[in-house]
């Protein structure tokens, strides 16, 4: 008789109670996974603003949402591949008689640095604002990009 | 002044069905009001104006923005914070509004939406004549 044991099956006779919860804590986190999309979500860093980073074949592409932001109160820079991204969101002072029923938006300062996976071109690095949006071209540095060998 | 908080974007309220894919938001709303008018702020990124859908009918105010993935195909995503998706809220107002005055304008994602109020009636004295 073969015995084989299935990836995550529970060991007969468990060692501890615990076991099975750590289990189903894992199933748990796989199945969150899969309904939310394909994208593992990355916890987030937990500072203002939240990014988004995808590369294709020759670009890194760096997303924030910065909704009132226009492109000359930002300030862009990069360092190596270390790239960083600062400004201050401010709301217009309103009418002082103007009484508020609701208050979610946030101003303030913020400043957030972002490590690139690879070496990006410093010179040609590449900044636009729409719609709110920021998006941050940084093209591949040569070294960085996949080369296609051909096989004699 | 302070350094800005992260917010994770807030999920629409599951009683709003959608009939297409993908996930709805809702946006951070500043709502304040003046004798004059009711003004609703509303931060909506990725929202172009022609994108934009504002309906008022009876005292019900609903909002609805649509947003294209701003990733094209090749791209592969390497690190992601936030998700995006469509914008959806809804709003009960209690005052009367003058429909024909409502002002909307989307600058840089945000929407700034004035209501002016009807103005009142104005009071007027009706004399009685002897008869």
């Amino acid at each position: 008789m073969i015995v084989r044991r299935m990836y995550n099956t529970p060991n007969w006779g468990w060692r501890s109670p615990f076991d099975e919860l750590e289990l189903l804590r894992n199933r748990m986190n796989t199945l969150s996974r899969t309904l939310s999309g394909d994208t593992p979500h990355t916890r987030s860093a937990g500072v203002f603003p939240l990014i988004n980073v995808t590369e294709d074949k020759d670009n890194y592409r760096v997303r924030a949402e910065l909704p009132g932001l226009s492109a000359d109160q930002l300030d862009i820079s990069i360092t190596g591949n270390s790239l960083a991204i600062s400004g201050e969101r401010k709301i217009s002072e309103e009418d002082k008689e103007a009484k508020y029923h609701r208050r979610e938006r946030e101003s303030g300062k913020f400043s957030r640095m972002i490590e690139l996976p690879d070496q990006v071109d410093g010179e040609k690095v590449a900044a636009q604002m729409a719609n709110g949006i920021l998006t941050v071209t940084l093209p591949k540095a040569e070294t960085a990009k996949p080369r296609q060998i051909k096989v004699q | 002044m302070a350094d800005i908080q992260v917010k994770e974007k807030q999920e629409s309220a599951p009683s709003v069905e959608q009939t297409t894919p993908g996930r709805t938001f809702m946006p951070a709303v500043d709502i304040f009001e003046t004798e004059r008018e009711i003004t609703l702020i509303a931060d909506m990124p990725g929202v172009s104006p022609d994108h934009l859908d504002i309906d008022l009918r009876e005292n019900t105010l609903t909002l609805a923005g649509d947003v294209a993935a701003p990733e094209s195909a090749e791209e592969t995503h390497v690190l992601q914070e936030y998700e995006t998706g469509k914008y959806f809220r809804q709003f009960t107002l209690s005052e009367v509004i003058d429909q024909g005055k409502i002002d909307a304008k989307l600058n840089d994602g945000v929407l700034r939406l004035s209501l002016p109020k009807v103005e009142k009636a104005k009071p007027r004295k009706i004399t009685v004549q002897p008869g």
